[in-house]
């Protein structure tokens, strides 16, 4: 016999597959935007921009070699931020949510914090996907109307 | 004859053993949390039933793995 420690919460941090009642459909993980353009500190902002723009996104996620999130290029540093790197113009350690945190509680945060969208990283920093608060709003009525 | 303290693992060695050995995994908290949420394909057997419950509910011949919620 063994024992997984670290137990369901764990396994949920990670995006794993829940069931029940509030099982992974009720779940950030289950929702996210996994196309979300990333890119190094080290590149060329110019560079960055152009990709992220002909890729249709208005954000982008700066990831160290082993993905994790070290900052967040948003809308107005990818608009006319004069800094040539992206190291200077990110904005550093971007707050992030877990897969497992639930849809509900995500769009209550969202509203109050008049957010449009929230980056989800496993526990150790590595970035999943964005929640939109879009998605998130209309799964939430899905699950509501079920 | 008491038995043995089961084996601390990771969520790598879970998905191991689940993968390799169809490995059995077993909530033992109450019920109602199984019914909230749970890892998915895992059985029900509250702590205090596992010992009446466990004999019929899994194979012996295949590993279990129990958890709870957390580190607790």
């Amino acid at each position: 016999v063994y024992d997984y420690v670290a137990g369901k919460a764990d396994w949920g941090s990670l995006g794993l597959p829940l069931e029940g009642h509030a099982g992974t459909e009720t779940r950030a993980g289950a929702h996210l935007r996994t196309d979300v353009p990333t890119c190094r500190f080290d590149e060329c902002l110019e560079g960055v921009r152009h990709r992220v723009e002909e890729a249709g996104w208005d954000t982008c996620f700066v990831v160290d070699e082993g993905g994790v999130v070290i900052g967040r290029l948003g809308r107005s540093a990818l608009r006319d931020d004069p800094s040539p790197g992206v190291e200077e113009a990110m904005t550093p350690a971007p707050s992030t949510v877990r897969p497992s945190a639930r849809l509900e509680a995500m769009v209550a945060r969202m509203r109050d914090r008049d957010l449009t969208n929230l980056p989800v990283t496993t526990p150790d920093g590595r970035l999943r996907g964005l929640l939109t608060r879009g998605d998130a709003e209309r799964a939430l009525a899905r699950g509501r109307s079920n | 004859m008491t038995a043995a303290m089961p084996i601390p693992i990771d969520r790598d060695e879970v998905l191991r053993l689940v993968a390799d050995e169809a490995a059995q995994l077993v909530e033992v908290l109450p019920e109602a949390e199984y019914a909230d949420e749970h890892i998915a394909g895992a059985t029900s057997i509250p702590l205090e039933e596992l010992n009446e419950r466990a004999p019929r509910l899994l194979d012996r011949g295949r590993p279990v793995i129990v958890y709870c919620y957390d580190y607790q």
